[in-house]
């Protein structure tokens, strides 16, 4: 079985096919499926971190997967090529070379969105003139890909990380809508017709089987950096590496989805707990706030869960009533957390309820107060209940791992440093840059130990 | 074998329904009827003036279990009470409304009397209140003291006993046109003992390994008839002593319990339970246990209608004291260190190897103080506890992936714990990130 693309054995397109075998890396997977996104983290034998992969969690959990795990076997071969090569090519090169690889990817999949528009134009009723809908779609694809190409000729290495969202789905969704706004009225079209054809492809793309590999696309990005030699030596040697899977540990939300034994489904409290130890080996307390649940988790000094608590059926203050808040306020799920911590004033949410938090949100902006300041408050109410969740667990004795993407904002990380102070002391708190991947990390190095047995 | 496990399900399962015949019949034959609830109920006293008992609690949990609950509590919330009030009361009171229809298909009587034997739960006053408005019926008051310095004290006992004898006993007079019989309620209180033997001996085998019984899933039938209308009777007695046969033979045989997908022989985790179960997803509940190998080998739940395993049995020889007695050392009237002790003896005598509260919405009287029963229980005993949360009858409140996925993962912490015991090696660290 083929270890990055999931056993659809297909050969990879492109003239870089690693035509030395090169050496076989065994390695272990775990795969930690979110409500809100998966994730996929490569292990060696050795437990080290090969690669990293993530993707949003759509209608089909084996899709999520299958992409999670190739973005985090293309993330390892991305890091063999780094050690191979960054002395003699320079770091900025292979930046570059990740960003058009990147950018190749990105026009694939516009590409494949556009051909299903089209198809999906050619089943419009027949009283509706189709050309003029086929040719706005099309000038909204050359404008999206045009944007892509000049942002990629314009944009430094040094400016690379963390532009925009990840996904697909959101990026190319963002732009098509901009465009087909602006460009609607002009040639006298339906907005709504427009967007309407995006979204019903968008999910197609999103589960189509994905040609998204290393192999898949290195080549073209190699192209666009004029196929400099340095960088193309390195290419074809970790392309011709082979990963060679023995394991692969499933957890999180959508795990009982996995088509794997019993004993390669861990429980992702089990899996946080031993992703968090990994990272910080001071870990006694895990605090784990995902899309759809909150979980306070006990771990002893082998990372082995001791004790924990989780939020009941309501998933109120989770990740996603952030997100919910977001879009009543009308800004990017990113902005809330920095916009909150430009507070100057105390302001106390009763609700963690999603439903009552968006009317007393709306009643206190009647009420003059500023965005800023009930944002705090409500970043403060969502720490609260995980608060609660932690004493219930038994409390801060020591360093506090908080995990989870709601780890990113800085205001619920503000909340939580001030509220553990206040009620436990002076503690560490340990939050890792990588934190969202602590599930599939944990999951990965149950693998290990059930590889290394 | 299989005859035997038959034979006491079927002799139950016929109880029950003569019972509630004899119930629809009531208005006709004229037959007295007392509702009241199951921890301390007086159902010899009852028995002894031929009144039929009814025991709301019971019909509200059937009605979960036969998937009635959800439309009965929409019918009580229509009538205007809150989400937040008690899914027993809620349940009882749509049944009400709904035409009264109990467990078996059959009509329940309207009461003669509310037996109000109040053991621990003040909803339950609340509740025979709300009972009473609607039947507009005589309700009797039988205030027993809750045991909050962890004992019945002479004191207790003899306040109890004055009210049995001026209050309750009058009322039962005068509803049934009967005297109290003290001989006949000897000779039925002679009855409950033997049954009461036999249904400690059966929950007692539980401590054997694999255990021929499942001591929460499969107890909650066991004491059925013991907790309701039954305690007492010639019924009871043939079906306790039916019952412990086929654990004898169980237990003999070296099986464990039937569950509804077969026999859980292979036992990997011997738990200890407290708090009531979910009714209206018993089974979907159940096979998330035996799923995992896990067997329930005590749980205080199966004594909230007496605590006959801790040593209490009715004594003929002093009937109404031993009915105080009864009342007062009902689970739910035990205080919360009485409770710890409870659960850390279960698991030393039953060797159990883990710990789970299941923690409902509904009931104020169980959940009340369960996180620290939790902690303090972790402490003396060094046995993890696991703690879910759901509800008695109303479905909204059972999330299944919630229960499930903490459930799974308390398993999985028992083994992952049992392994780092076994093998103190330390995670591999983590190296060159990409």
């Amino acid at each position: 079985m083929s270890a990055e693309r999931g056993g659809s054995g297909r050969k990879p397109a492109g003239k870089v096919t690693g035509t030395k075998v090169g050496k076989e890396v065994a390695c272990v997977i775990g795969v930690d499926l979110g409500s809100t996104t998966s994730k996929a983290v490569v292990l060696d034998l050795e437990g080290h971190v090969l690669g990293r992969g993530i993707t949003n969690s759509r209608s089909s959990y084996d899709r999520a997967v299958e992409v999670a795990r190739t973005e985090a076997f293309t993330a390892a071969r991305f890091g063999i090529l780094r050690r191979n090569v960054e002395a003699a090519a320079g770091a900025p090169a292979l930046a570059k070379l990740l960003d058009a690889f990147r950018l190749q990817q990105h026009l694939f999949q516009l590409e494949r969105l556009h051909d299903l528009i089209e198809r999906e134009i050619a089943k419009l009723p027949g009283a509706l003139a189709k050309p003029p809908v086929s040719a706005a779609v099309a000038t909204i694809f050359e404008r999206i890909a045009k944007e892509e190409e000049t942002r990629f000729v314009e944009r430094a290495a040094r400016d690379l990380a963390g532009e925009r969202s990840d996904f697909f789905r959101d990026a190319a969704g963002s732009a098509y809508i901009r465009i087909a706004e602006g460009l609607a009225p002009e040639v006298g079209l339906d907005f709504d017709l427009l967007v309407g054809l995006f979204d019903k492809c968008i999910i197609a793309v999103e589960n189509a089987p994905i040609e998204l590999g290393f192999v898949d696309h290195i080549e073209g990005a190699l192209a666009r950096l004029d196929n400099k030699p340095e960088l193309r030596a390195g290419v074809e040697a970790a392309v011709g590496i082979r990963f060679v899977d023995t394991i692969t540990i499933g957890t999180g939300y959508g795990r009982a989805r996995l088509p794997f034994p019993k004993e390669q489904i861990r429980s992702e409290i089990l899996c946080h707990g031993l992703g968090a130890h990994a990272m910080f080996p001071s870990t006694r307390t895990v605090l784990d706030i995902g899309g759809q649940d909150t979980k306070a988790i006990q771990v002893d000094a082998q990372g082995i869960v001791t004790s924990f608590q989780m939020n009941d059926r309501c998933a109120a203050g989770c990740g996603r009533y952030l997100g919910y808040i977001a879009d009543e306020m009308n800004v990017g799920l990113h902005e809330l957390g920095p916009l909150a911590e430009k507070s100057t004033r105390h302001v106390k949410i009763n609700s963690t309820c999603t439903v009552f938090a968006g009317a007393e949100l709306r009643e206190r902006l009647s009420l003059g107060e500023r965005r800023e300041d009930i944002l705090a408050g409500l970043h403060r109410a969502i720490m609260l209940r995980a608060m609660s969740l932690i004493a219930r667990s038994g409390g801060v004795t020591d360093a506090l791992t908080f995990t989870g993407g709601v780890a990113k904002n800085p205001a619920a990380v503000h909340a939580l440093r001030d509220l553990v102070t206040e009620s436990y002391g002076a503690r560490t708190i340990n939050i890792s840059p990588e934190s969202i991947y602590t599930g599939a990390l944990g999951a990965a190095l149950f693998g290990q130990r059930l590889a290394t047995a | 074998m299989t005859a035997q496990k038959d034979q006491s399900m079927t002799l139950q399962k016929e109880m029950i329904a003569r019972h509630f015949e004899r119930l629809e019949q009531a208005p006709a034959t004229g037959e007295k009827v007392v509702y009241t609830f199951v921890p301390g109920n007086l159902t010899e006293l009852i028995l002894s003036f031929d009144a039929l008992p009814v025991l709301p609690e019971i019909n509200a949990l059937q009605s979960g279990m036969r998937g009635k609950s959800r439309e009965y509590i929409a019918e009580a919330e229509k009538a205007g009470h809150s989400e937040d009030v008690c899914t027993y009361v809620k349940c009882d009171l749509g049944m009400l409304r709904s035409g009264n229809i109990g467990p078996t298909g059959t009509r329940l009587p309207k009461p003669d009397l509310l037996l109000l034997s109040y053991t621990g739960c003040y909803t339950f006053m609340k509740w025979f209140e709300l009972l009473r408005e609607e039947y507009d019926c005589p309700i009797v008051f039988f205030h027993v003291p809750y045991q909050g310095e962890g004992e019945v004290t002479a004191a207790h006992r003899e306040y109890m006993v004055k009210q049995l004898k001026e209050r309750v006993i009058p009322a039962l007079e005068q509803v049934t046109g009967k005297a109290y019989d003290e001989e006949k309620l000897r000779a039925l209180l002679t009855k409950s003992r033997a049954a009461e033997d036999d249904l400690v001996s059966v929950l007692h085998a539980a401590k054997r390994k694999p255990s021929p019984l499942d001591a929460y899933f499969g107890a909650v039938y066991y004491v059925g008839p013991i907790f309701s209308s039954f305690r007492g009777t010639d019924e009871a007695v043939a079906y306790y002593k039916a019952l412990k046969s086929e654990i004898d033979e169980r237990s003999a045989a070296g099986l464990g319990p039937i569950t509804p997908e077969g026999p859980l022989d292979d036992q990997r985790y011997r738990l200890v339970v407290e708090g009531p179960p979910n009714w209206t997803h018993f089974r979907e509940f159940w096979k998330m246990f035996y799923e995992e190998k896990a067997v329930v080998v005590a749980s205080t739940y199966s004594k909230v209608g007496g605590t006959y395993d801790l040593g209490f049995r009715h004594d003929p020889n002093d009937p109404l004291g031993t009915l105080a007695d009864y009342c007062a050392g009902c689970y739910t009237n035990i205080n919360l260190p009485g409770r710890v002790q409870i659960l850390c003896d279960y698991i030393r005598d039953y060797s159990a190897n883990g710990f789970v509260i299941n923690s409902v919405k509904s009931c104020n009287s169980f959940s009340a103080g369960q996180l620290m029963i939790l902690r303090e229980v972790e402490k003396r005993t060094g046995v993890p506890g696991a703690f879910i949360e759901s509800d008695l009858v109303d479905p909204r409140y059972f999330s299944a992936a919630n229960i499930k996925n903490r459930l799974e993962s308390y398993f999985q912490m028992i083994e992952a714990r049992r392994e780092s015991g076994a093998k103190r090696g330390s995670v591999g660290a983590q190296g060159a990130s990409v």
